[in-house]
């Protein structure tokens, strides 16, 4: 094999980007991330002081004030994962379609994960934890396929116009399904909101615990796929000339990104906008080499869904804004942005 | 090649005979919705004879009927034929001006503004009645503006636009859903009115301004129905054929939009009736002239059938906009797939 003589001889090929300058920014990311952990334990909407933060992390629940920052500390663990997972899904997904409008929220398969999680909660009456995360896998798994299908029919392959449409379609159908599942069934409804609109507040730890390994994998395999997706962002046909397996390539990296999105969407319901808004920054910083583009998106993302987070904490006061709705009213403008200035073929 | 040959007497005889084929599917259009607007009278949870039904619409009091049909289903059968009119004009012009099915209000995010606004006026101003109509118009013209001016680049793209109404609509309702989670009484009832629409709850004092509407900006509408045939073709050939182009956009833009906005003040953005009617329209009309008044009327017919499936027929009682979203969005994915596998562009 061929393929590491050929890569260390393409490096020139990311100029005015040394590692030392990613270095760098890795170094303020990783302080930024742990500075908006610190925030969002400290920052809420109860004011509480700050021996109160320091008796709660300690592990006492005596006051309102102290049982406030205990429920925080699961709420931001929460939001640390769904942003890593999603800011690295939405990498992945833009890199395995080489499409820049690709996002697991626009490509309906948080959408998916909803949908299959609300018919197995209403006919087939699942309640265990790793029923709810394998059916949701499986919903994010079949929306994929799917909406790629019908994206990639005709002329011209997936191009980002028709996988955008074929997403937008799908998710606007399987939202449409979910409403039409769920109404009748009144002892449910109730968790409706948290299957249409994505949101960290309320989850706890040991829901948490049940994601981990399925978060795990999907981690490891997405970020193991970098190498691959920097072969194929050379085409598919050189790709093949250079002796990496495209469909073998692009399946495993999707099945990372699947299990990312299904995982997390099982725990907090669909989060939209935040895959395809990290990797589009992160590119600005790192440029376009997947093996630094994978960890920054990565870290991008746990940040953003953090700030989100805190925003909607803060800006509601009394009450709170979901994180998913953040992202939609944040990510939706960069959508637009992007279709009018991108030049997205056939746009 | 062989020259087909015309005379005048053979063009006259073909345009008679597709203006026939389009009257008799419009008549069989209004016959198809007077027999449900008589059987949403007629038949509900209990069966009420025709003639008290007459004797109740004249005017007379019937025990045991009057209430049923004066207050309860009069005013839903009405709300559902006006609602379904006014999303099947006001979509099947937007389509037909921008030559492309995907462009119905539905889809670009002008249904969600004017429910959005509708919903801002009434749970967070605490307003009711015609204003919150005027509410809905101007917000639905003002996001008619923004995704225009947002997709405008040399010029408005078709797929462009679709894209930048995608993006508008995901932003308007993630604001409704922000704005429903805040209201005091949020019931799950109200949210389904606001996110899919609903004619639940109706009430005859609703149905006026949007007889207003209807009859204002539908005629507008009607009126420029030659226009519109015109601009199918193209603009460059409309306006070859003496189409004032950028007028009859405005007109048509307005009309189309305070339409579909004042029937979603009242009935929600009922899914996906706006994008169906027409193609459903095109099937049957076929190339026989104007799509107007068939979309219109078939627009009635959706919401009326979808009202009265989703009360009666399934086992719970679904509101109209989850019966017509379940029937749009196969439809919808089906669309697209078909345009991808012919290789046309949208």
């Amino acid at each position: 094999m061929n393929v590491k003589g050929i890569e260390s001889s393409e490096r020139p090929a990311f100029p005015g980007r040394s590692n030392h300058l990613r270095s760098f920014w890795l170094a303020v990311l990783i302080l930024l991330l742990a500075s908006l952990c610190a925030a969002s334990v400290a920052v809420g909407t109860r004011d509480v002081d700050w021996g109160d933060i320091v008796a709660a992390l300690r592990g006492q629940a005596d006051n309102i004030g102290q049982a406030a920052i205990a429920l925080r500390i699961p709420r931001t663990f929460a939001a640390l994962l769904a942003g890593a997972a999603l800011g690295l899904a939405g990498a992945i997904m833009q890199g395995v379609t080489r499409n820049p409008l690709a996002d697991p929220g626009i490509l309906g398969v948080n959408m998916g994960a909803s949908l299959a999680v609300v018919i197995g909660v209403a006919w087939f009456g699942i309640s265990s934890a790793n029923a709810y995360i394998w059916t949701a896998i499986f919903g994010a798994g079949t929306a994929a396929v799917f909406v790629y299908t019908i994206g990639s029919l005709g002329r011209g392959g997936a191009t980002p116009l028709k996988l955008a449409l074929a997403g937008a379609a799908t998710s606007v159908a399987f939202s449409s399904m979910v409403i039409a599942v769920v109404l009748p069934r009144g002892d449910i409804a109730g968790g409706i909101r948290a299957w249409q609109i994505g949101g960290v507040g309320g989850v706890t730890f040991e829901r948490i615990s049940h994601v981990l390994p399925f978060l795990a994998v999907g981690f490891a395999i997405s970020l193991l796929s970098a190498r691959k997706l920097n072969v194929l962002a050379l085409g598919d046909e050189l790709a093949a000339g250079v002796g990496e397996h495209v469909a073998a390539a692009r399946a495993m990296a999707a099945f990372g990104a699947i299990l990312l999105c299904g995982a997390i969407t099982a725990i907090c319901g669909p989060i939209g906008f935040l895959g395809l808004v990290v990797p589009h920054l992160c590119r600005l910083l790192v440029g376009v080499d997947h093996r630094w583009l994978l960890p920054f998106s990565t870290l991008t993302g746990a940040c953003l869904l953090l700030i989100a987070d805190i925003a909607g904490r803060i800006v509601a006061r009394p009450a709170e804004l979901d994180v998913g709705i953040v992202t939609a009213l944040i990510g939706a403008p960069f959508f637009i942005w992007l279709v009018r200035h991108q030049r997205v073929r056939e746009l | 090649m062989t020259v087909p040959f015309f005379t005048v007497d053979s063009i006259i005889g073909g345009r008679r005979r597709r203006a026939r084929k389009r009257n008799v599917v419009i008549a069989v259009l209004l016959i198809l919705v007077a027999v449900t607007i008589a059987l949403t009278l007629l038949l509900g949870q209990s069966f009420t004879p025709p003639r008290d039904v007459i004797r109740v619409l004249l005017g007379e009091d019937v025990a045991g009927a009057t209430f049923t049909v004066r207050q309860l289903r009069l005013p839903r059968a009405m709300l559902a034929v006006l609602a379904g009119l006014s999303f099947g004009l006001g979509g099947v012009s937007f389509q037909l001006m921008l030559r492309n099915p995907l462009a119905s209000p539905d889809i670009i995010g002008i249904s969600s503004g004017a429910s959005a606004a509708a919903v801002f006026a009434i749970v967070v101003l605490s307003l009711s009645g015609p204003i919150v109509s005027i509410f809905a118009v101007i917000a639905g013209l003002g996001i008619a503006l923004l995704v225009y001016v947002l997709s405008f680049r040399n010029g408005v793209a078709g797929t462009r636009l679709i894209l930048v109404g995608i993006g508008v609509s995901a932003m308007l309702e993630s604001f409704i859903a922000y704005i429903l989670s805040n209201a005091p009484a949020w019931t799950l009832q109200e949210a389904m009115r606001w996110l899919t629409g609903s004619v639940n709850g109706a009430q005859l004092g609703q149905t006026l301004p949007l007889i207003l509407a209807l009859s204002v900006f539908g005629g507008l509408l009607l009126g420029r129905a030659r226009d519109l045939e015109a601009l199918r073709l193209g603009d460059d050939t409309a306006a070859a054929l003496g189409v004032p182009v950028a007028k009859v956009r405005v007109i048509i833009i307005v009309a189309a939009v305070g339409m579909i906005a004042c029937a979603t003040a009242v009935a929600g953005p009922i899914a996906f009736v706006a994008f169906l009617s027409g193609p459903i329209a095109s099937r049957l009309v076929g190339n026989n002239g104007s799509l107007l008044i068939p979309s219109a009327l078939i627009g009635a017919l959706l919401v009326l059938v979808g009202d009265y499936c989703g009360q009666f027929f399934l086992p719970t009682r679904y509101p109209v906009g989850v019966v017509t979203g379940a029937l749009g969005a196969p439809y919808l994915i089906l669309l697209i797939i078909r345009v991808n596998r012919s290789g046309g562009s949208l």
